[in-house]
């Protein structure tokens, strides 16, 4: 699955990292704990959160991820997109809510197992 | 490598959204060192909950990372209140942590298990009302 793919069947806007839209994604994540993320490392992953700061971003760096979906609706602020840039991240933002996000990215073949 | 490389950053201990800019950083320089990235992402996220802590519970300190032959160390020092249970305090799920870093996405008792996780070695010396030095490696 690619990050535009995701793109589209949440029908998310893309805030940065349109450059990227065509790297894949093997496994994906959904949780506002940071730790909880930070515990099970996957390969080329997207996280899911509904959490909005900056450690947001780091943690998806640190993970070495690639995508950062924010679930609700939520807009990070500029900060938080200036980081994305600097770390080679792609932001989305989508109306859809945790539960149904992750659902439809598993059911679509995102299964959160690293390849 | 046949000498040890350092590394040293101070850990504003003020400022939340600044924590884990040491662990970036290394990140970068284990990444121009040509260092497997399997090992990189187990340093820098060993080293990024660390840095978390020191934030958190310590208001800040120094982190070192030495890089040789065999590996990478991390060393965390500060001169926080201290860890009074060091064996409760590396259960998953168990947090001393203000309930405001909860909202944050931190203090789910995740942080040291983490970094246990993620090290090859971890040792921690801690006294009440002194601070707190944790000392992890990664071989290679």
């Amino acid at each position: 699955m690619t990050i535009n793919d995701i793109k589209n069947y949440l029908d998310a806007e893309v805030l940065c990292g349109e450059e990227f839209l065509e790297k894949e994604v093997f496994s994906a994540c959904g949780s506002d704990m940071m730790s909880d993320v930070l515990a099970y490392v996957k390969d080329q992953a997207v996280l899911l959160t509904g959490l909005m700061n900056t450690q947001v971003i780091r943690t998806a760096e640190m993970m070495d991820m690639i995508c950062v979906v924010f679930i609700r609706n939520k807009k990070p602020n500029e900060e938080i997109i200036e980081l994305a840039r600097e770390s080679g991240i792609a932001v989305l933002t989508s109306s859809k809510r945790m539960y149904e996000a992750c659902g439809i990215l598993y059911s679509s073949g995102l299964c959160g197992k690293a390849e | 490598m046949s000498d040890s490389l350092n590394f040293s950053y101070t850990v504003d201990g003020e400022n939340f959204a600044s924590a884990g800019q040491a662990s970036v950083q290394v990140k970068k320089e284990l990444r121009q060192l040509g260092i497997a990235p399997e090992t990189i992402r187990r340093v820098s996220i060993a080293m990024y909950e660390g840095e978390i802590n020191m934030v958190i519970h310590a208001g800040g300190g120094v982190a070192q990372v030495n890089v040789d032959d065999s590996g990478i160390e991390i060393v965390l020092k500060d001169e926080g209140p201290g860890i009074a249970n060091i064996e409760q305090a590396m259960q998953e799920g168990f947090s001393t942590a203000p309930d405001n870093v909860r909202s944050l996405g931190f203090g789910a008792g995740m942080g040291l298990p983490n970094m246990k996780r993620y090290t090859d070695e971890m040792h921690i010396d801690s006294t009440v009302g002194v601070g707190t030095t944790i000392t992890m490696k990664v071989n290679y």
